[in-house]
């Protein structure tokens, strides 16, 4: 394994550290790194300097795109392409459309939102660069592991394990893919 | 207690969070105690014992699926339907199980959106009820349409016979209801699953298990780039589940409502149905949670304090279908609609009197015990009371049905109507799948949210003044 390595982990285990560590990392100007944690840790997005999330405005896309198919698909069908009098009753009346645009709305948010999150997040992706080693399997465990990749422009491999260790990290090592 | 805790509960006392009365895990486990706890319930040999109840309630679900084969091949005069009868078991069993999955969807999303911290230990197992009630709802309402090869007649599609739907009716909203909630609330499940699969991804040691449980983990590795979305889209769902399990039952109850029957065309309906679908699922839940607790052996994570704070819960939706009742008889007479004050004089004393008593012992009078601590935390006796909601829940949506039908507007069609054995056979067969599929995801899925249990540990977050750049609150 005298391959130049892929990237360089490190381990934590107090969490009031790991975010200590986050904001000097994102100070140190690092930009391909991310800390690996067992659930979701308050205020590690902004300690690591990761900008506000787009979701929102993808589910509302989905909201706006449910609610016009609903109000479309009720009015083409029923006031224009197949008009059936039933009882006297408007062909189309926004009222007795409330209930299918309501849940169309939901179903086109959630689904917007279940599908703008898998884009967002890359997955699915059966892959990643340290996905070999067992420093990196504890993060689903009970452990925050932070990573920095060998293609940052700031990686070193002399320097990056001093700085990490520094900051408290144990078990600092380099990691080499076992895919080529 | 340091100086820095003992600020932090000062600050947090500040905001209006309560501190932590009741532990709501027991034991003070570490986190790898929690994964390896939950995942060992997966790694587990399978047992005779699990093998021997899988195959009663397979053997249930089995005879339920060939109770509707039956159906479906002869036609559904083989149930006891009449006129004016056209509603029986069919509608009874959609409503009652489609009430069950809403205790699912009230404790993930609303209870998440009140911070309710005790959801937790619960939510996952309450959503997968959900899901797999949802699907015997689906069953019911499938095989009472007469020809369910024919179902996606009820699906707005381009077809050669120049036809839509009829959007104007409730039967129609209903589909639409229905399916939505299945799809979201399967969504909802399986995002909460994903970080869980990963773990355990990471945990088992069988390569087969590895390998299922990877490809449905989609490669989660727990990177807080993904975890930022995560919240996010965890809290979208959420907000949006909360109207959705109000509209859900709303809707269902506009299939009666909109009907302008004695008995049924009344505006209480909605709350009171929404009301009367939480209470029942909570009591499924609690029926099930102290079935899975003492089997599994969950007592550290699922304590007294959950069934306490589930009874509580009881009590106060079991009150609410109570005021419901009582409601119902004095609008009949304020109506000055005569009959629709026969219909309700009809329903507590005529020919279905036993069933309307039945509905209100079990609902309104049974849970009034848990007014009491001492009956809120006695969990045999929580175990009898939930069996019996969900006696009187199913009651209350017959009594609905059958009172209104059975004696209509001309006297010389007066009838009576009694199940056959296909119904019930059908109704033991949704019980079955309800039951095999709850067995099969309490064996192989994470019954509890090991991420959720992990945020919510004594020093998983971190204090807040260590650090400039946090001000969320």
């Amino acid at each position: 394994m005298s391959t130049t390595p892929t990237g360089i982990i490190g381990e934590f285990t107090d969490v009031n550290v790991v975010v200590q560590v986050a904001e000097k990392l994102r100070d140190a100007g690092f930009r391909k790194w991310d800390i690996y944690t067992p659930y979701p840790v308050h205020g590690l997005d902004k300690a690591m300097g990761i900008k506000r999330s787009i979701l929102t405005y993808i589910s509302f896309a989905g909201l706006c795109g449910g609610l016009t198919s609903a109000l479309g698909l009720q009015f083409w069908t029923g006031a224009v392409d197949y008009k059936l009098n039933i009882g006297g009753k408007g062909f189309f009346n926004w009222q007795f459309s409330m209930p299918i645009d309501f849940e169309l709305s939901i179903l086109g948010t959630a689904l917007f939102t279940v599908f703008g999150l898998f884009h967002l997040c890359r997955i699915p992706t059966w892959y990643n660069r340290y996905q070999d080693d067992t420093s990196f399997h504890k993060a689903t465990d009970d452990t925050f592991v932070v990573t920095i990749d060998a293609d940052d422009d700031r990686f070193s491999a002399t320097e990056t394990p001093a700085l990490l260790s520094d900051l408290g990290a144990a078990n600092v090592h380099l990691v080499h893919s076992s895919v080529e | 207690m340091t100086v820095v805790q003992e600020h932090d509960r000062l600050q947090a006392s500040a905001l209006g969070e309560e501190p932590i009365r009741e532990e709501l895990i027991l034991g003070n486990p570490s986190m790898r105690d929690v994964t390896a706890r939950i995942a060992s319930i997966v790694e587990s040999k399978i047992t005779m014992k699990y093998l021997a109840t899988l195959s009663v309630t397979g053997a249930m679900a089995a005879w339920g699926l060939f109770a509707l084969y039956y159906t479906v091949t002869t036609g559904i005069g083989v149930w006891g339907l009449n006129n004016p009868i056209g509603w029986g078991w069919d509608i009874t069993n959609f409503v009652f199980w489609i009430g069950i999955g809403h205790a699912g969807t009230l404790i993930s999303a609303i209870l998440f959106l009140f911070r309710q911290k005790w959801r937790t230990a619960i939510n996952r197992s309450a959503e997968a009820m959900t899901i797999f009630a949802v699907i015997c709802a689906l069953t019911m309402v499938l095989s009472h349409t007469g020809r369910p090869w024919l179902f996606y007649w009820l699906l707005p599609y381009p077809n050669q016979m120049n036809m839509w739907v009829n959007f104007r009716s409730p039967l129609m909203w209903d589909v639409f209801a229905v399916n939505t909630y299945f799809a979201v609330s399967a969504l909802f499940w399986f995002v909460g699953l994903i970080p869980d699969l990963a773990t355990l991804r990471n945990y088992v040691k069988s390569d087969i298990a590895m390998k299922v449980y990877g490809v449905l983990s989609l490669g989660w590795t727990g990177s807080t780039r993904a975890w930022h979305h995560y919240e996010i889209a965890y809290m979208i769902l959420a907000g949006i589940s909360t109207p959705l399990v109000l509209s859900v039952h709303s809707v269902v109850s506009f299939d009666f409502t909109v009907g302008i029957l004695p008995g049924w065309h009344t505006t209480i309906f909605p709350p009171y149905f929404v009301a009367g679908a939480i209470f029942s699922g909570f009591a499924m839940v609690l029926t099930l949670l102290v079935i899975t607790r003492e089997v599994l052996d969950l007592k550290q994570f699922i304590t007294l304090k959950h069934f306490e704070n589930m009874n509580k819960i009881m009590l106060a939706t079991g009150m609410m279908v109570g005021y419901a009742y009582i409601l119902e008889f004095f609008i009949a007479w304020y109506s000055g609609s005569d009959w629709e004050r026969w219909i309700f004089v009809n329903r507590a004393f005529g020919d279905y009197a036993w069933a309307y008593w039945t509905m209100f012992t079990c609902n309104v009078v049974s849970p009034q015990v848990f007014w009491f601590k001492k009956a809120r935390r006695n969990i045999p006796l929580m175990f009898i009371i939930s069996i019996f909601v969900n006696i009187g829940m199913w009651f209350e949506r017959f009594t609905i049905i059958a009172t209104t039908l059975h004696h209509d507007f001309l006297p010389a069609s007066w009838g009576y109507y009694s199940p056959t054995w296909v119904e019930i056979s059908i109704f033991i067969g949704t019980f079955g799948i309800f039951l095999s599929l709850f067995l099969l995801f309490a064996k192989f899925v994470p019954v509890i949210a090991i991420a959720e249990i992990k945020s919510i540990m004594p020093g998983a977050q971190p204090s807040h003044h260590h650090h400039h750049s946090h001000d969320s609150h």
